[in-house]
This record gives C-alpha cells, sequence and structure tokens, in this order.
C-alpha cells in the first residue's frame, strides 16, 4: 500500500453523490463498483436475473444500490444508501442520496458525514435548478472538494464544447458559493466512459478518470486541528476493588490536540483542572488528537457531566443560549415559532424555542428572502433560537462538530431539522 | 501481514464512540451475541470503549436450538471472562407456547422464528436497546440503515420513514415500548472485521478455521451436516476441510471449501474471494428482498 506520506493523507475517504432524478447516480455507483471489480458473482447474478425481470435490454447497474423492494420496483433511490469498496491506495465510503421528495433531508445527511461531494450533470441538460441546490448544500455543509462529473456525454455525441460550456457555467457557480477544491470530468456512466477507465470517444479529455481522482485528491484534514474540544459522552467508574479510586470521561476529540499535563477548561461550569492521563483500554497515551475516542482522567474532583465540553484556556468555545443558526428543515410538518423543541449539540442535550426567521435562503437563485410564509419541508432558513441552558459552541465553519446541531420534536420524537450555527 | 490501519483505527473510533452514546442514551442494553465473529468484535469493543469498568450491556443469545457446539462452549468462556450477564432465548419455548410455527420440508429454518422470540424477550425484559454487528456492505437492505434504529411497539423497521442521522448526532428518544437496535460497526466490511481482529488479536471460535466436517451441497451452497437435517435423494454427504464465514443457525449456515488455518490466511483468501458472505447464507436464498422482509419484522 503507497499511503504512509503526507499528513493529510487520508486512507478512508468518504464522499457524497447527488444530482436530479435520471442524471445517473445509481448506474456511476454501479459502474465504479463493477469496474473496479468490488460486485462480487451473486450480487452480479442478482443484477443480471433482476434486469431482466423487470424487463430491461442491458444490465441495470442501478439495482446494486436500490435495496428496498419500493425502490426496485419504481425504479428510484428513497433513502440514502451507503457503499463501500476499496482500491489499493484508499477505502471508500459512499453516501448515496436520492434526488426525490426529501432530496434536502438526504442531501444534507449524506453531506454530513462527508469529505467530498460528487454532483452529476445530464450533459444534454446542463447546470439546473438542482444543482445550483446541491452545490449550495455541499458548500452549507463545508464541504471543500467538489467533482462535477458530466454524464451521458455518450448522448450529446461526446462533444467537446457541450462539456466546456457546462464546466464555465459550473466554474462560475463554484466561485460564486466559494468552494475551495473543483474538479469536471466528462464521463458516461452507462458505457463506462472515463469512470474507471480513460474514454476513447473522448480523446481530447486529458485529466484523471473519476477513480483515478478519488484515489489521489488531497483531503484537508486541518479542519479541527487548532482548538481543543473534548465533549463528555459518559463518566466511567468501575467501583471496583481494583479500580476503587478510578474516574474517566469518556468522549471522541472534537479538536485539536489533548496532552497529558495539559491544563484545562470544563465548560458551561468554567472548572479548571489538569490532564492526569489519557487513556485507550490499558494503555496510557501521551497525547490524543481529534478524531480519538480515549478517556481522560483529570488531576481535580470537580464536577464533569456529559454534555459538558473540555477545552483548554486559551481557546475557549463561545457559550450561549441566544444561537443564530442556519437551519435545514425535514419534516412535513412546518416549524412553529414559540413551540419546545429538544435541541442536541453534539452530546449536550437541552430544549430550545426559535424566537425568529431572519431569511429564507432561495436556493434556486440563492438569495436571501424575507418572508412570513411557514418554514416547511427542504427549506434553508436562517434562525436565532434560544436555548433553556447555555451552549458551548463554535461556528460550524470553525468546527463542524461543536458547531452542528439537531432539533428533535417532543412528541414524536423525530429528527425534525439539522442546523449550522454561525 | 502488514496491514495498513490508518481506516481500522477511524472505525474502531467511530464504533466506540457509538458504544458510549448508547451507555448514555439508554437503559436496559443488550449486545446480540450469535457466537459469530461480528459480535464477537462488538464485545471486544465494548470491553475497549468502557475499561477498565465492566461493559454495561448483557450478552442475548437467541438460540435456535440448532447451533453448532463449538459456538456455545466459546460463548460460556467468553461470559465467565466478562463477568456479565447472558440472557438465552429459546426458539423452542417460543414454539412451544404456540407463539410461531415451525416450519417443515426439506428447507426448514428456525431462522425467521429467530425474530418472534427476540421481540418476545425485548418485550417481556423491558430491554430498550439491542446492539448488533450488523453491517451495511452485508446485504442491501442494511445498506439502507440507521446506526440508531428505531422499532416501534411491535419491533417493526419502518425502512421509508427513518430519522436522518446527521454527523455524528444519535437521536434516541423514544416512547415507551419502543426500542432501538444499534449497529456500531455499520461502516465496516468484512475484510475491516477480519484485519481487525488480527490487528487486535482476537480470539475466535475454531469454526472459522479450516477443520474436517461432513457437508452436502444444496442449491450452489456447501451446508454443515447435523443429524437432524433431512436430505434430498440427490443431496450426498461428504467430508472436507472447510472454514465458515459467517456463524449462524447451522441449517443455513453455508461453509467455504478452504485450507486457511490463521487469520493472515483468512485474510488473504477473502481479499481474493469472488462472493460475498451472504451469499453463503440460505437465509437470504428466499427471495429479493428476504433480508428487507425480515427485518421489518423485527429480525436482526
Amino acid at each position: 500500500m503507497e499511503n504512509n506520506d503526507a499528513s493529510n493523507y487520508k486512507s478512508l475517504l468518504r464522499f457524497t453523490t447527488a444530482g436530479s432524478v435520471d442524471d445517473g447516480k445509481s448506474t456511476l455507483i454501479g459502474r465504479l463498483l463493477y469496474d473496479s471489480k468490488s460486485i462480487f458473482e451473486d450480487q452480479m447474478e442478482h443484477i443480471v436475473q433482476s434486469s431482466k425481470r423487470l424487463g430491461k435490454e442491458d444490465v441495470d447497474l442501478s439495482l446494486l444500490t436500490d435495496g428496498l423492494r419500493a425502490e426496485r420496483e419504481q425504479g428510484i433511490t428513497i433513502d440514502v444508501a451507503y457503499r463501500y469498496f476499496a482500491t489499493p491506495s484508499r477505502k471508500f465510503i459512499i453516501a448515496d442520496t436520492p434526488g426525490h421528495i426529501q432530496y434536502t433531508r438526504n442531501m444534507v445527511t449524506g453531506a454530513s458525514t462527508a469529505d467530498l461531494a460528487v454532483i452529476l450533470i445530464d450533459a444534454r441538460k446542463g447546470v439546473l435548478e438542482q444543482t445550483i441546490r446541491h452545490t449550495y448544500i455541499a458548500t452549507l455543509l463545508d464541504i471543500r472538494h467538489i467533482i462535477f462529473c458530466i454524464n451521458k456525454m455518450d448522448m450529446v455525441n461526446y462533444s467537446e464544447i457541450d462539456f466546456i460550456k457546462i464546466k464555465n457555467d459550473l466554474s462560475d457557480l463554484s466561485s460564486r458559493l466559494g468552494v475551495e477544491d473543483v474538479h469536471y470530468i466528462p464521463i458516461s456512466a452507462k458505457y463506462g466512459d472515463n469512470v474507471v477507465e480513460p474514454s476513447e470517444n473522448m480523446l481530447w479529455y486529458t485529466g484523471m478518470t473519476f477513480l483515478r481522482l478519488i484515489e489521489t485528491i488531497q483531503i484537508k484534514k486541518d479542519k479541527n486541528s487548532s482548538d481543543a474540544r473534548f465533549p463528555v459522552q459518559t463518566v466511567i467508574r468501575p467501583l471496583s476493588s481494583e479500580y476503587h479510586d478510578y474516574r474517566s470521561y469518556a468522549g471522541r476529540i472534537a479538536g485539536g490536540v489533548f496532552r497529558k499535563g495539559d491544563e484545562i477548561v470544563v465548560m458551561p461550569s468554567m472548572l479548571r483542572s489538569r490532564i492526569k492521563s489519557i487513556d485507550v483500554m490499558d494503555r496510557s497515551l501521551d497525547e490524543a488528537s481529534a478524531g480519538d475516542s480515549v478517556s481522560i482522567q483529570i488531576e481535580d474532583q470537580i464536577d464533569i457531566n456529559r454534555g459538558d465540553l473540555i477545552v483548554k484556556p486559551e481557546s475557549l468555545a463561545t457559550p450561549g443560549q441566544d444561537i443564530t443558526t442556519m437551519l435545514c428543515w425535514f419534516n412535513k410538518k412546518p416549524l412553529k415559532k414559540g413551540v419546545k423543541y429538544f435541541l442536541r449539540n453534539n452530546t449536550r442535550e437541552t430544549s430550545c424555542i426559535v424566537k425568529s426567521v431572519n431569511y429564507r435562503m432561495n436556493i434556486s437563485t440563492l438569495e436571501k428572502e424575507t418572508t412570513d410564509q411557514p418554514v416547511s419541508m427542504n427549506d434553508i432558513v436562517n434562525i436565532t433560537l434560544k436555548t433553556a441552558s447555555p451552549l458551548s459552541y463554535d461556528s460550524y465553519n470553525k468546527n463542524n462538530i461543536t458547531g452542528s446541531i439537531i432539533l428533535i420534536d417532543e412528541g414524536t420524537n423525530e429528527t425534525l431539522a439539522a442546523g449550522m450555527i454561525e | 501481514m502488514e496491514i495498513n490501519d490508518e481506516h481500522l483505527k477511524e472505525l474502531e473510533d467511530e464504533a466506540i464512540f457509538v458504544m458510549r452514546e448508547v451507555a448514555a442514551q439508554f437503559e436496559r442494553k443488550v449486545i446480540l451475541f450469535s457466537g459469530g465473529k461480528d459480535s464477537i468484535v462488538l464485545v471486544h469493543l465494548a470491553k475497549k470503549a468502557f475499561w477498565p469498568a465492566k461493559m454495561p450491556f448483557s450478552l442475548l443469545h437467541i438460540d435456535t436450538g440448532h447451533n453448532f457446539e463449538e459456538t456455545l462452549i466459546f460463548r460460556d468462556e467468553l461470559i465467565r471472562e466478562l463477568r456479565v450477564e447472558l440472557i438465552v432465548g429459546l426458539v423452542q419455548d417460543s414454539i412451544d407456547e404456540g407463539k410461531v410455527v415451525e416450519e417443515t420440508g426439506i428447507n426448514a429454518s428456525r431462522n425467521k422464528a429467530q425474530s418472534v422470540t427476540l421481540l418476545d424477550i425485548i418485550d417481556r425484559m423491558g430491554i430498550d436497546v439491542a446492539v448488533g454487528g450488523g453491517r451495511r456492505d452485508e446485504e442491501k437492505a442494511r445498506a439502507k440503515e440507521r446506526f440508531f434504529s428505531h422499532r416501534n411497539e411491535f419491533g417493526q423497521w419502518d425502512p421509508k420513514n427513518q430519522r436522518p442521522e446527521l454527523w455524528n448526532i444519535f437521536n434516541g428518544h423514544k416512547n415507551f415500548g419502543e426500542h432501538f437496535r444499534v449497529f456500531p460497526i455499520s461502516n465496516w466490511t468484512e475484510l475491516d472485521v477480519w484485519q481487525y481482529i488480527l490487528r487486535e488479536n482476537i480470539k475466535l471460535p475454531g469454526l472459522y478455521y479450516t477443520h474436517r466436517r461432513k457437508i452436502f451441497l444444496r442449491n450452489g451452497v456447501y451446508l454443515a451436516w447435523a443429524p437432524f437435517m433431512q436430505l434430498k435423494p440427490s443431496e450426498k454427504v461428504f467430508e472436507a476441510d472447510v472454514r465458515c464465514r459467517t456463524i449462524g443457525d447451522i441449517t443455513c449456515t453455508g461453509v467455504t471449501l478452504s485450507k486457511a488455518q490463521s487469520l493472515e490466511e483468512i485474510i488473504t483468501e477473502i481479499a481474493a474471494t469472488r462472493v460475498t458472505e451472504r451469499g453463503g447464507r440460505y437465509d437470504d436464498k428466499r427471495s429479493e428482498a428476504a433480508m428487507e422482509d425480515r427485518k421489518k419484522e423485527g429480525y436482526f
């Protein structure tokens, strides 16, 4: 394996795919798995049989990702599906998000754990409203790498002129939205051009194939490197004779680095102490950094509970109860001002009420609109809410973990909305 | 064998985070323990997540009565070591109580009946979360599964109406009588599991390594022979060197012809294989949506 070089190299790449209905997302993933020999014989046999049963001429590779009965029957993808494959250089987790009824919900969900977004465009149609929407959501969720796949090139005679026109439109869109790293590939998912193998039909394209690009793309891991953040999940107290006085705080580091001996501040209580030990089972570490699940023992006996945030004195999180956030609303029931919702910010849970809807984002025109219309499913709005007890948070662009929230319905327990704190 | 374990570390960190969320959000917690490698890995992760405290889970084994003997021995040894409670749900009890009608015929299996026993125990013992070793790469209905998967008061899964799951925020809110299934190793593949077992030096039942066994061939799958199994006239029992890729109920667990004696050899074998591990699972061959249907009814 060839992957121990740069520190920002990540051997696990999570990406999400977005596109309009019939843009060929499932076909692209099917093609990727098929041509990279990640489809097993029994899976292939299934797809061949199902394609026949559904009366299809060719083997329909999209059947590989459409896992639910209703999806296969209707030929659509309903829910986010996760797919896995690996090449010698990387392991990939794909969140395949359908562009259907609950498109915002699905794409936001897929994007929330992705390092990279793949957005499909139909070469015959070019940049559509949905393309703007998908690109906007990717940037809203702070995805810094986008690959635009201009698909169905076979249906425009593999025309370079068509490709360049779409590429220019996309380039305008990306710079308007401030995307850091953008790539464009002309492909035919159905016939495999530029997916795994270079296309013989588009010799004018000299860039990388899709697979080559996702294998080699450098993903910035610097998101949470500066400010140390440790949200406490649970307290570990063995109460056994062997570990009678042992007490540690378990969690996954959400940013920065913690070292043995570091001075820490517990938020919101603002009590101070020092790190006595950082444990992973019976091993004690000198330091641990973002992403590590550890448990931390501290010098002093102070009150620390689930939902508290351990930080360092030189970089405190923001304390507060009045929060302004971008919010994606997922539920059929519209958002109601003044109604109590549960709010989760990492491991902390409290109640909140929405005080004001500041503006609605028109995600087709990217205009901010003031409106008195109810906030309903698929809407993206900017709101101010008030929490019952204080949060210790960061802005989402500074830290995706301490800067994100969800709202939960107190009656039905459904997850209603996702928020990115400003 | 050198394993690049950067991805294993990330998967482990994620799984431990999920385990701890379960501990914090639920009351009566069990790990579904089948004696298979995935549930053994879960137990290892739970051990790691709460060390040096005892894991806050009981182990729940749904016992079809059609076991590989080795699995039960392994289970009991593990329980002694962990000092946690073992709950055994007997499918035979559900049959005797008339809660489920036993399948008959050549392909009879108690696999489906397990769901009834499981839901019965969950209900009776007030279990509000059952942690399972399901992985999204196993099967296409599982690819749509959440880490925190809600079950209504009938224990049913509603795949078209799942809660969205964002970032690493897991919503375990539920009403009385409902429960959750949680899958900490959702993002692992079969190969990841094996590489992790090697990396952590986790002990497995001998069934996973090559051994001599009486087997027969049915619909392209080698099945382990046991005295209570009915054979078709054309089916011949013979001995071969085999190992299990998955372990479940003996009636539906396929075995593979293999001479792999070590974890290294198993990993090499799996990396080269062209059939999924559930390709040998007879229970999935019943129909295209076999897994989806069983999951809706309350299967693991």
